[in-house]
């Protein structure tokens, strides 16, 4: 229920530096408040227009088109089940019943513990491996329903090795000062110095 | 001619079966960077010259040639940048994500070559936000590369090229594959498509400012066009499609996969069927129809298996070969339930900025959940196509727009191709008593 805390609001400071408009940064920054609470709080919201120099509404409207952004606690695991049409034919249908009944939730809902929000989701790039779901947008492929209940059991468990829901990318990404070439602001610069190369042979059509 | 083995003629798959082909040791080890070191000897227009030669088309779905696209950035307005559509979700279309998770920097170098070329002075790589893992391995490609003096201030050490690549992700909207849907989500906004004219990301893109918007496939072949010359290239594949390309071949096949292959030569036939790609249907089961080019493309049937996987072959055919997704059905498939399967997708991916999408599409799903749950009205299989002729008047291929953008039209093609080939299958669902009156009149 926060603003960014004050390490998250270094690396928050650290992505806008990656951006010559500080509104571009505002997904990342959503995220960034997803991994820090579950979710995104109104709190948050509101510390990042601050940090991007908009409303709270703007924030919202951009928030609130998206899927993975939730304005709600979700549980501490997200099981998206992919519906696309290649696991579709492969039998995402059976799974998504089989995972209601094991959860006794529907798509969108969560388990009693908090433990487990369930969706149906469209296409999520694994097709090969139909039906594959994700867990906090972790990849298994080829579930079968005994697969989905070992799933569960491990999650509840908490022996599945998935990060709670919000952290997505393990890694971040970080430029050395003394690496930087500085961000191309929008009204800044002409052309660039490499462009000079070989003057003769400057045309960029035909 | 003989076709040499498959293994030799991939292009930007080459290291998937590198254990460590994704960090720095294993992509220099294996001739990584070697496309940008040639690339700065040359001069950037040259570099230009060597990717319109080689005819490489855009490989996200529309298959414009990428090197004529990057001539559309007005003279003398700078800066410049580039935007990577890394936001893969069409449904069936898989290739993207393993590009960026198993030879990151293979895109990185792309990257940085399309930026030397066109005078890009900043990179934006856009990666879907749902691809975690892909996210992780290009944020430490990078950070490697940062390092190492790849990317950055001063790139391999030559004083006047310096660029930054910016790691960008996604948080969950298919729309925003669409290009200027991308530049929206870019600038914090709801990733709605802007209108082109004018807004066409080479002259009015990212910021006002003229934008590249390239597919991670297309940039991915550049560090190799480099190296090897514009014309190796075009002498790969056969007429306007050159080089090679990735498909996935999914659903009801016995080895489903991703494959590279030559662009224009390989057949459907062979890339179905062929025990060295997906190895034909599974056991007893025979073709029933696939779709070609991703879910927005109309479907093919066994008649087409013999067309060769090249652009306006197929285009000519009625279809598309999109983003390199080949979804197979076979005779079990009810193929209302899948048609609406793709609707379904289409109805709840629409933006809702136009009108005709936004209320076409959702009304198309809704008639076809009613056919399903066998509630059907006699005259919905003829309004089905009336609402597919209202987003794209005339049901033409290519198709015609209402829109700003094609994803309304998109919904048609399942609708069209489903119904006039299995309109018995859609009339099987209706009541008795509505396929009375409709056909049948007593």
């Amino acid at each position: 229920m926060a603003r960014l805390n004050a390490n998250n609001l270094t690396v928050a400071q650290e992505i806008l530096s990656r951006y010559p408009v500080p509104r571009s940064a505002l997904i990342p920054l959503l995220h960034l408040a997803q991994e820090q609470d579950g979710y995104v709080t109104e709190d948050a919201m509101a510390h990042i227009a601050d940090l991007v120099g908009v409303t709270p509404a703007e924030v919202m409207g951009t928030c609130s088109f998206y899927e993975m952004l939730k304005r709600e606690p979700v549980g501490q695991y997200m099981v998206n089940i992919c519906n696309g049409i290649s696991c579709h034919l492969l039998g995402s249908s059976d799974l998504i019943h089989h995972a209601e009944a094991t959860l006794g939730v529907r798509p969108g809902g969560t388990t009693d513990d908090g433990k487990i929000t369930l969706e149906a989701v469209e296409c999520i790039a694994a097709c090969t491996e139909a039906p594959c779901l994700q867990v906090n947008y972790r990849y298994r492929n080829q579930v079968t329903a005994d697969d989905f209940d070992q799933l569960v059991d491990d999650l509840r468990a908490g022996t599945a090795g998935v990060a709670p829901h919000g952290q997505l990318a393990k890694v971040r990404q970080h430029i050395g000062e003394d690496r930087r070439a500085g961000v191309s602001p929008p009204d800044g610069q002409g052309e660039p110095a490499w462009m000079a190369r070989n003057p003769s042979d400057n045309g960029d059509g035909p | 001619m003989t076709a040499p083995a498959p293994q030799d003629l991939r292009i930007i798959t080459s290291r998937f079966g590198i254990e460590d082909g994704h960090t720095l040791a294993g992509y220099e080890r294996t001739g990584g960077y070697a496309g940008l070191r040639r690339a700065l000897e040359m001069a950037p227009a040259a570099v230009h010259g060597e990717v319109r030669t080689a005819s490489l088309l855009g490989r996200g779905g529309a298959g414009f040639p990428a090197g004529v696209k990057w001539g559309f950035c007005p003279p003398g307005v700078w800066p410049r940048y580039l935007v990577v559509n890394g936001d893969e979700s069409e449904p069936g279309t898989y290739k993207d994500r393993l590009l960026m998770e198993r030879d990151p920097h293979q895109l990185i170098e792309g990257c940085l070559i399309a930026c030397y070329a066109l005078g890009l002075s900043q990179c934006f790589l856009y990666v879907r936000g749902e691809m975690a893992h892909a996210q992780e391995r290009l944020a430490a490609a990078l950070n490697e590369a940062y390092e190492a003096g790849y990317v950055g201030a001063n790139v391999l050490g030559a004083e006047d090229f310096s660029v930054d690549i910016t790691l960008h992700w996604g948080a969950g909207a298919y729309i925003v594959g669409e290009e200027t849907a991308l530049i929206e989500s870019l600038e914090g906004d709801r990733g709605m498509p802007r209108l082109k004219p004018p807004y066409f990301p080479a002259s009015i893109g990212l910021y006002g400012k003229p934008t590249i918007v390239n597919n991670v496939e297309t940039l991915a072949n550049l560090p190799w066009i480099v190296s090897n010359g514009g014309e190796a290239f075009a002498g790969m594949g056969a007429d306007s499609s050159t080089g090679t390309r990735v498909f996935a071949v999914s659903g009801h096949v016995a080895n489903p996969g991703v494959f590279e292959v030559p662009f224009g030569t390989t057949t459907f036939r062979d890339i179905i069927f062929d025990p060295l790609y997906a190895g034909g249907m599974r056991p007893r089961r025979t073709l029933k129809t696939f779709i070609p080019g991703g879910a927005s493309a109309p479907w093919f049937f066994e008649e087409h298996l013999d067309l060769p996987l090249e652009k306006t072959t197929v285009d000519q055919a009625g279809s598309m070969l999109g983003s390199g997704a080949i979804v197979v059905m076979d005779d079990t498939t009810d193929v209302v339930k899948a048609c609406h399967n793709v609707v379904r997708f289409f109805a709840r991916e629409s933006c809702g900025k136009c009108t005709p999408c936004r209320e076409g599409t959702s009304w198309l799903e809704k008639i076809l959940s009613r056919i399903l749950a066998g509630q059907g009205r006699p005259q919905d299989l003829d309004l089905l196509m009336d609402v597919c002729d209202n987003i794209s008047p005339g049901i033409a291929w290519p198709p015609r727009q209402t829109t700003i953008c094609p994803l309304g039209p998109s919904a048609v093609s399942p609708i069209a191709s489903a119904l006039e080939r299995f309109r018995g299958e859609f009339e099987a669902y209706l009541p008795a008593t509505a396929v009375t009156v409709a056909g049948v009149a007593s």
